[in-house]
């Protein structure tokens, strides 16, 4: 932590892009042997920093300097071959491969032409048992493995290279406590070996726990560099969201929400038993008008395969569905739709947004999908929606012409949430609504959520955090080993009582 | 001036007026049209009817390379069209009435959708991938054209069938009104409808698209039977415009021709966003270019190099990074390049 040279030294960072002004200005620092976190709220501005940083975006004004000598790199590549490694959120590695040709993918030992893959074996077992991930067979398919351990594997693939920098973006974000305390054990040692690491995450427990320096970014400018030890958790939000904190505290008061009476009518939605093949089993919920259900249990526990059959995603093989009192089979999400049920998944990117379409085109698309393709929803009345929701959810650039591929993952969120609010459905599934969502656009969602169930809707809401899940629901179905073994209405239960549930061996 | 450089349509257009420029320097009546019995007539005339069956396919080709998709049988679709019609009007007892090439192009029209049927489904719901799944029909469509005209090459005399290719109404080639027609009635229907933007959220995204609840098979399926549709009619003008049938040689390689105006056009191979109006351009300057071959006096055997040259050109101006990697040895500041591939 000596006031070193620094390994990278970025200097008047700005980038633009149509419509919105990126980075502005923005000067960062990174020492060797330091774990520095990258912090900020959504759309602060952090991952375009990495990507300036890491040569997939051209800066427009600004330098970079790497060890001393300036640079501007132009692909990832350049920046690989300077000694920068990246771990992105998203595993970006070939799920067909074995694990050991991941590890060396394109860096192959060569031996007369061809590949020596005795050495490829041979190294990749270096570097696993070096993270102490020895009991990885490196032969064995990539996709064989959980997303934590291809996560895992991907920054074996990033220390492979010897990398000097190595930037982690939400590398725990799908990962559960024991492998979080693994990879940051895995941390602490390139940190010691004098790797300067580039860390950014929205836990910040996590963030306060493994790093020793912060930069805080906002609204595409430098807050401030700050040591870990010098600046208190209510401080660094404080600074991150640019709010006084009582305005902050006033909006993490969850609103008092008026009871379902369960008692009083049908329910609108009813498994008995519901169940695939390979997927879930014995997921029986009840989910009345104006409720919150929250699905609880850990990571690959089934929850998303249980929205899944609620959806139609997947056909249920096993058990009974009924909707407002009749027995139903979704074999499509359409027929799900069509029973005014909408689904949120958690994966963004690739269940959720049209990438190279508009906002408004996003925003509008189940509806549309809902008339058909015949009866188009007039533009009037498109851009009337869009402005509203842009308005209503705080959906920023408030462009409704922007391509949301240039949003960032908040705003993102917030415009899948109001594809499906446009819809009026009765029942809300949301896989994972918060997750990699800075705390301002969290609590926004959550009080949204909030209100929508006030308003009569139904809710199922999952989320891996389970403060999240006990302060919102009204009944906790928890789920285990891909099925379900417990329902608890949530009456003063706390956390420790649902980990119990989680835990035990029986229900 | 830059937002003018960046729309996607600026390089083809000047591409296309670039080389009827080029043409007139070398024919100095190349761009003028005069009328002749009440008809018009000119080079441009011509390009644009010699071009009409491209144009058409190209149409269709559009909205299935939109949806993720491609279409390689549209040429042996186009001579099946051409070879029932014309084998229903040879064999038919009354061969030369209007009333037979309707008859003609009905059923050859209908062969056209069933064969759109066909890839739709082998696409929509057999899932098989489109390259493959056209393959098929590009193949053994070459072969049911043969079967139909049992290997001949079937000539008709009929007014009526012919007209369809060489014919004029109101002074215009009536395969110009018939390309322009469809041209406006997809226009409409994809863009005065949802039926465009959805097409292109399936290309973009079919995952994300059928969680919507997009019934993103039938927009699949109907993507392909247009685009058999459109290549059943572009059979009929060629059939028709040499007033026969010939299995073999009918729309070779137009697919190639259509894939490539599609891209020309601006639209990428990967799907998603398309223009039409783009794949009117390109279509335009490869039909041009068949001109161009012959207005310069290009030698026969240099005819294919010369047209691959002057592509290469025009998917190089269109490319943002190739535009960028010119500019950057000019001018050494970075401009913020574009990540996007370029086709």
């Amino acid at each position: 932590m000596s006031e070193s040279t620094p390994v990278v030294d970025m200097k008047g960072i700005s980038i633009a892009f149509p419509g919105v002004k990126a980075l502005d200005g923005v000067d960062f620092r990174l020492f060797p042997g330091e774990v520095h976190a990258l912090l900020g709220e959504n759309g602060a501005g952090k991952s375009t920093l990495i990507k300036a940083l890491t040569g997939v975006y051209a800066v427009d004004d600004g330098t970079i300097t790497v060890l001393g000598a300036r640079q501007s790199f132009g692909t990832p590549a350049e920046a690989q071959a300077a000694g920068i490694s990246t771990v992105y959120q998203e595993v970006n590695l070939c799920p067909n491969l074995s694990v050991e040709e991941n590890i060396l993918l394109g860096r192959e030992p060569r031996r007369r032409g061809g590949i020596h893959w005795r050495n490829v074996r041979r190294k990749a077992e270096e570097v696993l048992d070096q993270l102490q991930l020895g009991h990885i067979d490196p032969r064995s398919v990539l996709s064989s493995h959980s997303i934590a351990v291809q996560q895992l594997i991907a920054i074996a693939r990033a220390m492979q290279v010897e990398a000097r920098v190595l930037i982690l973006d939400e590398p725990t974000s799908s990962l559960d406590a024991d492998e979080v305390q693994q990879l940051f054990s895995v941390i602490r040692t390139l940190r010691d070996r004098g790797v300067a690491i580039l860390f950014v995450s929205h836990f910040l427990e996590q963030v306060y726990e493994v790093s020793d320096r912060m930069t805080v970014l906002r609204n595409g400018r430098l807050v401030g560099e700050y040591l870990t030890a010098d600046l208190p958790r209510m401080g660094l939000i404080s600074k991150m969201i640019g709010k006084e904190l009582d305005a902050l505290a006033e909006l993490e008061e969850a609103e008092s929400r008026r009871q379902p009476d369960r008692a009083e009518r049908t329910p609108f939605l009813q498994a008995e038993g519901l169940g695939r093949k390979g997927s879930v089993r014995d997921v029986t919920i009840t989910v009345h008008a104006g409720e919150i259900l929250g699905l609880a249990g850990l990571l690959g526990s089934g929850r998303t395969e249980t929205a899944r059959l609620l959806f139609g995603a997947d056909r249920a093989d096993q058990g009974r569905l009924s909707i407002n009192g009749s027995v139903r089979t979704l074999r499509t999400p359409r027929s799900a739709i069509d029973r005014d049920i909408a689904f949120s998944s958690e994966n963004r990117k690739e269940e959720g947004l049209i990438s190279d379409l508009s906002v408004r085109d996003n925003l509008i698309l189940a509806m549309q999908a809902g008339k058909g393709w015949w009866r188009r929803v007039p533009r009037s009345t498109q851009d009337q929606l869009a402005e509203q929701f842009i308005e209503t959810l705080d959906i920023r650039p408030a462009n409704k012409d922007a391509l949301i591929r240039d949003l960032s993952g908040g705003n993102q969120q917030k415009v899948l949430l109001a594809r499906w609010l446009i819809t009026e459905p009765k029942l809300l599934i949301l896989d994972e609504p918060t997750r990699g969502i800075d705390i301002g656009a969290k609590t926004q969602i959550q009080k949204l959520i909030s209100g929508l169930a006030s308003g009569g809707m139904s809710i199922v809401f999952i989320s891996a955090e389970l403060e999240e899940v006990l302060r919102l629901s009204d009944t906790i179905a928890v789920l285990k080993d891909r099925h379900m073994v417990a329902d608890i209405p949530n009456d003063g239960v706390t956390m420790e009582d649902v980990m119990t549930v989680i835990a035990g061996t029986g229900a | 001036m830059s937002a003018l450089l960046r729309h996607r349509l600026t390089w083809p257009v000047l591409a296309l007026v670039l080389l009827l420029l080029l043409n007139q320097l070398f024919r100095a009546d190349f761009l003028s049209v005069r009328i002749q019995d009440g008809h018009l007539y000119g080079s441009l005339i011509d390009i644009l009817r010699n071009g009409a069956p491209t144009i058409l396919i190209a149409l269709g080709m559009t909205l299935v390379i939109a949806s993720r998709g491609i279409d390689l049988s549209v040429g042996a679709v186009a001579a099946i069209a051409g070879a029932i019609s014309c084998m229903y009007i040879y064999s038919s007892p009354d061969p030369s009435s209007w009333q037979t090439a309707a008859m003609g192009v009905t059923i050859a029209v209908v062969a056209g959708l069933a064969l759109g049927l066909w890839n739709g489904f082998l696409v929509s719901v057999i899932g098989i991938q489109p390259i493959i799944a056209t393959l098929v029909l590009m193949t053994a469509g070459r072969g049911l054209a043969q079967l139909v005209t049992d290997g001949q090459i079937i000539s008709v005399s009929n007014d009526s069938y012919q007209a369809i290719g060489a014919g004029f109404f109101l002074g215009l080639p009536i395969a110009i009104l018939i390309a322009a027609g469809a041209f406006g009635v997809a226009g409409l229907l994809t863009r005065r409808t949802a039926l465009g933007t959805l097409i292109e959220a399936v290309g973009i995204n079919p995952v994300a698209s059928r969680l919507a609840g997009i019934d993103a098979r039938t927009i699949t399926w109907t993507v392909y039977v247009f685009s058999g549709l459109c290549a059943a009619v572009a059979g009929l003008m060629i059939s028709s415009n040499v007033t026969a049938a010939d299995a073999n040689n009918a729309g070779l390689y137009i697919e190639m021709d259509a894939i490539l105006a599609v891209v020309i056009g601006g639209t990428s191979l990967a799907g998603g966003r398309y223009s039409l109006v783009g794949t009117l351009v390109g279509a335009l300057i490869i039909q041009t270019l068949t001109t161009t071959v012959y207005t310069l006096g290009v030698p026969p055997e240099a005819t294919l190099v010369f047209k691959a040259l002057v592509v290469i050109i025009v998917c190089l101006l269109q490319s943002s990074r190739a535009r960028t990697l010119f500019r950057q040895r000019r001018r050494p500041v970075t401009e913020q390049s574009q990540v996007k591939v370029a086709i």
